[in-house]
This record gives structure tokens, sequence and C-alpha cells, in this order.
């Protein structure tokens, strides 16, 4: 038997294995390039007023980043458990992405409302400065305001535990 | 009751097959005719139970069965009747149960045509094929049986995909798989002659015509669905290197590649290993590309709902299939020894060379396709592998073929003249650089390096074809005559590398002189592009059988006068709420006018996108063109004689060796 | 989780995604900056799509980006910048031309080098094929030209 007749062999062990791979990920998880940098520049107001709201405002303390939307059908699955995050006492900043005031404010009534404060992104102009593609995503931002973690999609029991809460210093 | 009947055909084919396998290898261990025989009756039941499960399954989607999950899925009560026979297909389930419609297809044709084989080839080559479908019909039954009943009864069906609603996806899907599953035949005859050791060039003689005719329906197939999605994705676009259509064109390049060695191997005797080892990957490409389709381990247009337990067995049962035949032929090859000498000017060193740049251009396109995943793997982050490097890399892996394509025609087996080579070729190629030179500036009174190149590559394939025909009559009295006798084969081999040529010349242009432009129109504006201006008459909206449609009218005119009236839909299936795209296209041999309806826009303007694709039509010809070379090479008369004479011939073959 | 999220994606997309995208501005560009809007557009992926280029999706995110395009064009930046403007936010996963690094080497290179090797090995065998003289008691070649002619 020489060798060169075992390739074939060889080339699908290699493919088996990645494919093995590729079956336990998720193609379309896009991993943001924006971690470990400092979070992007914004202006934008506050939900329902005119009050201005700005990067600096986000820095000093470790916070949660979460862009929503009242037409979004992943941020109602992870809703509850935001909710029980900011009972916790985690400073959850939200983002509404791509909305209208009234349409959030009747979201944010019906289910209840995590975020220390709502910031309008009505154009999504913010959305695109953070590399958002879909949301809910929630984006971890220490003390510096250097992003440490994104998680794409709604948030889960399971994210918060192993990767997040440690980031944040919170339990 | 008709699912259940359904339901129990597949099972009971899963047992035929089982006794498919079984019985015959074992009858070919002993030395047993009638254990062999097995083999043939064995293919043809299965056959006839996957034919009735398919069936039933039709009738599920006919009645409008609701109860049946996979029919509420996938139909709706106001579905046509044409749509709601082809829907059957219109999903991963009803695919699957058409892939194995085709292979029992196959194998029932294999178990009628190849009576006069050896019944120990016979037999083996029956039971790879009752293995396969072992494989699948588990595959169906475990993972995803379109039998399965739903309840409660939903009152109505969610509807069949609408972009599946489109009279070029009533055949596109069956002549792809056709060829697609086609390949499993030369599959199962190289192993069939791997497990036997009667590896000897008899087996590329049962083969080819198998191949060919596999493979016209995948060209077919391919040039179908890139038709398809041409006119119905709504960008204009006929190939985008995604995922989906890469599976379908990797095994063609390699079968392709196959048609060409099995001619060398038959005819000289060499290159007898890497003939078997075409064979095995061919088909080996057919399984990754139903594995890549259905796993969802890339991203693609056109996903199947992806399940990864069906990835999983997909995988696993891939590996099984090709373990086994890589290791046998690991095992067995190495004895082969060649006949005969290759050298370079000669068909069959040119036939080398193109099997070289066909495999290095499959393998290329295998790349693309992977490394997204590969530097996942790595975790080197995520990247997209797009058109952009496609055409970069595969164009100059595959201008090579056309260059030998003419080359070949004019060379001879064992050792050709290098002066009659220059002799023969010097008008063809005169004729070549003229007509590229002079072309791309007449028709578009521009040029650039790129369509020289192409036009260039594209006569010389077709004019060299053409010299090889002539060559064949240069000595006889009555031409006419002479062209009647030129084999099928030949005829068959010549019109498939004339349509090569049609098909660069398609592409050459319609990639460099397209021009698309997104334009907003009120009822009565026009708008000029390329010398045709486009007037938006009106837009109405009309009722469809199930869907909400707008329709535009666009008068197309050149110099005052009208060309062509179009209407564009914009169309909204109810039932699933889907919006949806119906350019409305008006061709002529050497351009394409096309137009898609995008969006309404406030005043009563509309969005509209427009193109103009010169050639468009010849990419396509030259599909259909190739198909046709295959039809008519898999009609020669040698085959036909070839399946009275097998049985005698083997005999001789075996007593001169 | 993700595979709900996949399904939620995957329903929004089939809404929409093979509708034509909203092209309302798109006739402010002439000229060169048009030529150049296409061939960026066309090379851009839409990330929400399943496989589409931001020219041919019309999912939000698609019309923003375009949007972006558009602007930065007008605004007189250069096709390399607005590059890097899209890859700093979303990686080089919008890019469906693969930049040339060391992750990518493999991929623009490797099929050229397969191409030299499978070269090399075809030549080598030519090459051996003249060295060796035929030494088979039968002529293979007289044998098979017997046996095409028994079969005409």
């Amino acid at each position: 038997m020489r060798v060169r007749y075992l390739a074939p062999i060889a080339v699908l062990i290699g493919l088996t294995v990645l494919f093995v791979f590729g079956l336990g990920h998720d193609p379309r998880e896009v991993p943001s390039p924006l971690i470990g940098k400092p979070s992007p520049d914004f202006t934008l107001r506050v939900m329902g007023s005119d009050e201005p709201y700005q990067r600096s405002q986000l820095l000093g303390r470790p916070v949660l980043v979460n862009f929503f939307a009242s037409w979004c059908a992943g941020c109602k699955v992870e809703h509850p458990l935001l909710m029980e995050l900011s009972r916790r006492g985690v400073e959850i900043v939200g983002i509404d992405y791509k909305d209208t005031d009234a349409a959030a404010r009747q979201w944010l009534d019906k289910h209840g409302n995590p975020y220390a404060k709502v910031i309008a992104d009505v154009q999504g102009t913010a959305g695109l400065d953070w590399g958002v593609y879909g949301v809910p995503e929630t984006f971890v931002l220490d003390a510096a305001g250097t992003i440490v973690y994104k998680q794409i999609g709604p948030m889960t029991e399971e994210a918060w535990i192993t990767r997040i809460a440690p980031l944040m210093g919170a339990h | 009751m008709i699912p259940e009947l359904g339901h129990f055909a597949l099972l009971a084919a899963l047992a035929v097959a089982l006794v498919q396998v079984i019985v015959p290898v074992v009858g070919v261990v002993r030395a047993r005719p009638r254990w062999m025989e097995v083999a043939v009756s064995g293919a043809q039941a299965q056959l006839l139970l996957i034919v009735t499960a398919y069936l039933c399954l039709t009738w599920s989607f006919i009645t409008r069965d609701w109860s049946v999950a996979y029919v509420a899925a996938n139909s709706h009560s106001q579905l046509p009747l044409m749509y709601r026979i082809s829907a059957v297909w219109g999903a991963h389930e009803g695919s699957m149960l058409l892939w194995v419609l085709m292979l029992a297809g196959w194998g029932g044709a294999v178990s009628v045509f190849s009576r006069r084989l050896p019944r120990d080839v016979l037999a083996l080559t029956l039971s790879v094929l009752g293995a396969i479908s072992i494989g699948f019909l588990l595959f169906i039954l475990l993972t995803s049986n379109p039998f399965d009943r739903n309840f409660p009864v939903p009152t109505d069906g969610r509807d069949l995909n609408p972009l599946l609603q489109d009279p070029g996806l009533v055949i596109h899907p069956p002549l792809l798989y056709m060829g697609y599953v086609g390949f499993s035949v030369a599959f199962a005859f190289a192993l069939a002659a791997l497990i036997s050791g009667r590896m000897d060039a008899a087996w590329t003689r049962w083969t080819r015509p198998w191949t060919t005719t596999a493979w016209l329906f995948l060209t077919l197939g391919i040039t179908l669905g890139s038709w398809w999605a041409y006119n119905e994705l709504g960008w204009g676009g006929w190939w985008f290197w995604d995922p989906v259509e890469n599976a379908s064109f990797m095994p063609w390049l390699v079968g392709t590649a196959l048609i060409h060695s099995l001619a060398v191997t038959e005819k000289r005797g060499v290159l007898k290993s890497w003939t078997l080892l075409l064979a095995i990957l061919a088909f080996s490409l057919s399984l990754l590309g139903t594995f890549l389709v259905r796993s969802g381990v890339l991203v693609s247009v056109h996903a199947f709902a992806t399940d990864p337990a069906r990835g999983v067995f997909i995988l696993g049962f891939l590996c099984t299939v090709l373990g086994v035949a890589f290791l046998l032929y690991a095992w067995r090859a190495p004895s082969l020894v060649n006949d005969a000498e290759i050298s370079l000017i000669s068909r069959e060193g040119l036939l080398l060379l193109n099997n070289v740049f066909l495999i290095v251009a499959a393998a290329a396109v295998l790349i693309g396709t992977l490394y997204p995943l590969v530097v996942d793997a790595f975790e080197l982050g995520k990247i997209s592998v797009g058109p952009p490097y496609f055409n970069a890399v595969f164009l100059p892996l595959a201008a090579p073929l056309g260059v030998l394509v003419g080359l070949a025609s004019v060379i001879g087996w064992k050792r050709g003249q290098r002066g009659e080579l220059v002799r023969r070729l010097r008008w063809p190629l005169l004729i070549a650089v003229l007509t590229s030179l002079a072309m791309p500036w007449i028709l578009h009174r521009q040029t650039q390096v790129a369509a020289i190149g192409g036009s260039l590559l594209a006569v010389w394939v077709m004019v060299a074809t053409l010299e090889g025909i002539w060559h064949r009559l240069r000595n006889r009295d009555n031409r006419w005559r002479g062209l009647i006798q030129i084999p099928r084969g030949v005829w068959g081999m010549s019109l498939a590398h004339f349509a090569l040529g049609v098909w660069i010349l398609g592409v050459t242009f319609v990639s460099l002189y397209s021009v698309e432009r997104d334009v907003r129109l009120g009822p009565g504006d026009s708008v000029e592009l390329s010398g045709y201006t486009y007037t938006l008459i009106e837009v109405q909206g009309y009722a469809g059988p199930n869907y909400d449609a707008d329709r535009a009218s666009v008068e197309v005119s050149r110099d005052g006068k009208v060309v062509a009236e179009l209407s564009p839909e914009k169309r909204r299936y109810r039932a699933q709420g889907s919006v949806m795209t119906e350019a409305a296209v008006d061709h002529t041999p050497f351009r394409d006018l096309y137009v898609a309806l995008a969006e309404s826009l406030e005043g009563g303007d509309w969005a509209l996108r427009i193109y103009y694709k010169p050639m468009m039509r010849l990419v396509w010809l030259g599909g259909v063109l190739m198909a046709l070379g295959g039809i008519l090479a898999v009609s020669d008369r040698r085959y036909r004689l070839e399946r009275a004479e097998q049985r005698s011939r083997v005999h001789s073959v075996e007593a001169a060796a | 989780m993700k595979l709900c999220r996949g399904f939620v994606r995957l329903a929004l997309g089939l809404m929409m995604l093979f509708a034509l995208p909203a092209m309302a501005q798109a006739t402010e560009l002439e000229g060169v900056e048009a030529d150049r809007y296409q061939g960026m557009i066309n090379q851009l992926r839409c990330l929400v799509c399943q496989n589409q280029t931001i020219a041919d999706s019309n999912a939000p995110l698609a019309q923003d980006l375009r949007d972006q395009v558009r602007t930065q064009i007008q605004s007189g930046r250069s096709d390399a910048e607005i590059i890097d403007y899209v890859t700093a936010r979303y990686g080089d996963f919008v890019l469906y031309r693969p930049p040339f690094k060391r992750s990518t080497w493999l991929l623009w290179g490797g099929p050229f080098a397969l191409l030299l090797g499978a070269l090399a090995i075809a030549v080598s065998l030519m090459r051996r094929g003249r060295q060796r003289p035929v030494s088979a008691a039968v002529d293979p070649d007289r044998l098979r030209k017997l046996l095409d002619e028994e079969s005409r």
C-alpha cells in the first residue's frame, strides 16, 4: 500500500474534523471587531425628551448596553432576564434601535422597564457605529468605556453567569 | 391511509435494500449465480416501492391532506395544481425522497440496461447502489419522514415557499438530482471493479455512457437553476458562487474530468487508478453537497431548514461510504499498471492536462466554499468568500481548458505531430485573433483586454472544433455522406466543445458589458439605458391564485420604435406574507432587457431596477448545447452494439490478458 | 436559543429577502461615482441575510449600509477608507473579497500551489513514460485497436 494512495483518506478525515466543528457552530454569528476597543462615540437623546446623552455618561463603572426595539421578537425573549438583572442592581442602558418613542414607551409599559436610561437611536446611526446587525445585542462596557464582551442575540442566564457577570464584577 | 402506505413502502424499500446488499455479496463470495441475481430483482423491487412512496406523498399534496405535517408546511389550499405536485420536493423531507427516487431509478436502469455485464460485476454494482440507498432511507425514516402526521390538523397549509412557485423550479430539481445522484452509478461501477479486482479498462467501457448521462442531466440542471435564479431572485445575476451552487458545480467539474479520463483509460489503458479515483470523487462531491446544503454549516441563499441531528447523520453516512471507498482504493489501486506511456503532444497528454485544470478548479471551489469554516475553526475570525474571490481564482484556472479544447480536437492519440498541429491550427488561430479584436468594438464601440481575451478563447474553441469536423471530411468525395458517417460520439464531443465556446462568449460579454441602473419613475416617465428608452406606462394591482400583485407595464423603445412591452411584478403571497419580485425580460440572442419592480414610493412613483445584459442567452444556450452533446454521445451506435456484445468481449479481453 | 434566533431571523429574512431593495435615492450619484457605488455595494455582504450583497437585499441594515456608502462617496472618501469604515464595525465578514492576510494566504495561494503541484506530477508522469520502453508481450495498443474495430 503506497502512501500516496492514502491521500484521499487523509483529506476525508480532515474534512470530517472540520465538519464536526462546523455542526456545533452557528455560521451566522459574527464576532464584533470592537471587542477590546473603546466604545464608539455618540450623541443621542434620552427617549421621550430632548435631553442629550453621550458616551462620556457611560464611563466610570461597568455598564450593560442593550440594543433593543419594540418590533424585535428576540427582545421579548430576553426581557424577563433583563428585568431580573435590573432588580439585582445591574445597570442596563437601553438603546432603542430604529423605533419610535411612542412604540417603545408602550412596549416598556407593557413588559416593564429594566433600563436605567433609555436612549433613542431612531435612525440607527449608533447601531451602525456599534456594529449592530440584529437586535437584541448587548455590549459589556468596563469602567474605562472599553467593550469587553458582546452578546449577540437574546441574553441568556448561562451567558450572564459564565461570561458577563465575572466581567462586571457582579454576582 | 395513503400516507401510511407511503411510509410502509419506504420501510419495505429499506428491507429490500438490505437484501439487495447482503445476498448478492454473499453470492459473489460463494460463487452462487442465483444469489447474485437477487441484486437485479432487488433493485427493481426497490424502485417500485420508492415510486409508490413518492406517489403517496404526491397524492397527499394533490388532495391537500393537511394532516400530513410536511404537506401542511409546504402547500396551501389556493396553490395551483402544478405547484402542488412540485411542492413534493419543495423542502427538505420531500427532496430527500426525490433523492432516493432518483437513486432507485438509476439502480433500476442499471439492472435493466446492463444485464449483459459479467454477473458478479452487476451484482456488486447493484449492491453498492443498494448500500447507498440504505443510508438515505434510514436518514429519511429516522430524521426526515415526510409522512409524519400533524395533530391537531390545521385548517390550511402554510404554503410553498414562494421562491419555488416558478415553472423553472418545477423541472430544475429533478434534473439536478438526476445528474447529482447519477454519479452514483460510476461510483458503484468503480467500487465493483475494486472489490472484484476487475479493474481493467473493461469497467470504463461500461461506465462511460452512464457517466455521460448523469453529466448531461447535471449540466441541464445547473443551467436551469441559473436561469431560474436570474428570473426569480430579482437581482439579475445568473451565478453567485453560493454554497448551494458550488455544491452542484464541484461534482460537475469532477464529472467532466471523469468523462475525459474515462476516454483516456478506455482508449489507451493509462491513468487507470486516477480514473477510478475520479469516479469515486464525483459522487463523493455529490454527497458532500448534500451535506453542505442540509446541515447548516454554511450560510447559503437556499438553506434547507437545518437541524444538527440531520447534519450528524449525513456526515456519519458520508464518512462511512467514502471511508470504505477510499480504503478499498488505497488497497487495490497500487497494483494497477499502465499499459502505455503518455507523451505531452498527444490527445492523452492534453486530456491529462485537462484533468489537472478541472480538478484544481474544483479544488479551488471547494477551498473557497469551506474556507470560512476553516478560519472559524482556527478562531481566526469570520470571513466571507464570495464572487470577487471565485472570479479571480477560478478564471485563470479554467481559461487554459479553453486553449486545450482547441488543441485536442486536432491532435491524435499516442503521439501527435507538432508540424500538423501548427499547420491545422494556424487558420483557426488567425480567425480567432481577428474576430476577437473586432467583435467587442463592433458590438459595443468600446473594447478592453478582458473582452478581447474572452472572445479570443471563445472563438478559438468554436473554430478549432469546427476544424476538427472539417478535417474528418477532407478526403471524402461526398462531404454530406461524410458528415453522416462521423460517429455520434464525435458529434457529441464536438457539440459539447463548441458549446463551451458559446458559453465563454456569453460569459465574457455579459460580465463585461452589462449595465445596471436603479431608477425612480412615475407613470409616463422615461429613462434611457444603453440606447433603449424605458417608459413606465402604469402600475396596476391584480389578484393571482394565492397572491396579490402589482404589475407594471413598461414600454421599451429604441430609435422611436417600440421593441418590447415588459410587465414586471411584485407579488405578495397571502399565506406567508412574503414579497417576491417577478422580473420581466425581453430577450434576443444578443441581449436581454431586464426590468424588476422594486417598490412604490411616495407620489405614485415606483423604484425599478433595469439591466441591459448583452449575450445573456448564450450562457444558457451553451449549457443546453453541452447537454445535447451529451445526448448525442450516449446515443452513439457503439454503446448500443456494446450492450449486445458486452458479454463476448469481456471473455475475449480476459482471454487476451 | 441560537436556533430560536436563527429561526426568527430566517422568518424575517424570507419575508423580505427576495423583494428588491429600496432605492429611492439611488439616482443621486452620477458617472464614475455611480460606478464606484455599484461596485462597492456589490461586494459588501448583508449580515442579516442568508447570502446576499447589500445591493441585492432590502433588509434595513443593508439599506443603512448603502446610504453610508453613498454619503461617504459623496463626501470624497476613497474606496479603501469606506472598506476600513465597514470592517471596523463588522469585521472582515462583510467583505465578499477576503483581504489578503496571514489567515487567508492559503485561500488565495492554495489553488495556485495545488496547480503547480498537479502540473509537476503530470509532467513527471509524462517524463517517466518517455524513459521507460514499453515491455508488454502483447502490444496493448494493437489489442485495443482490434477491439475497437470489432465494436464498430
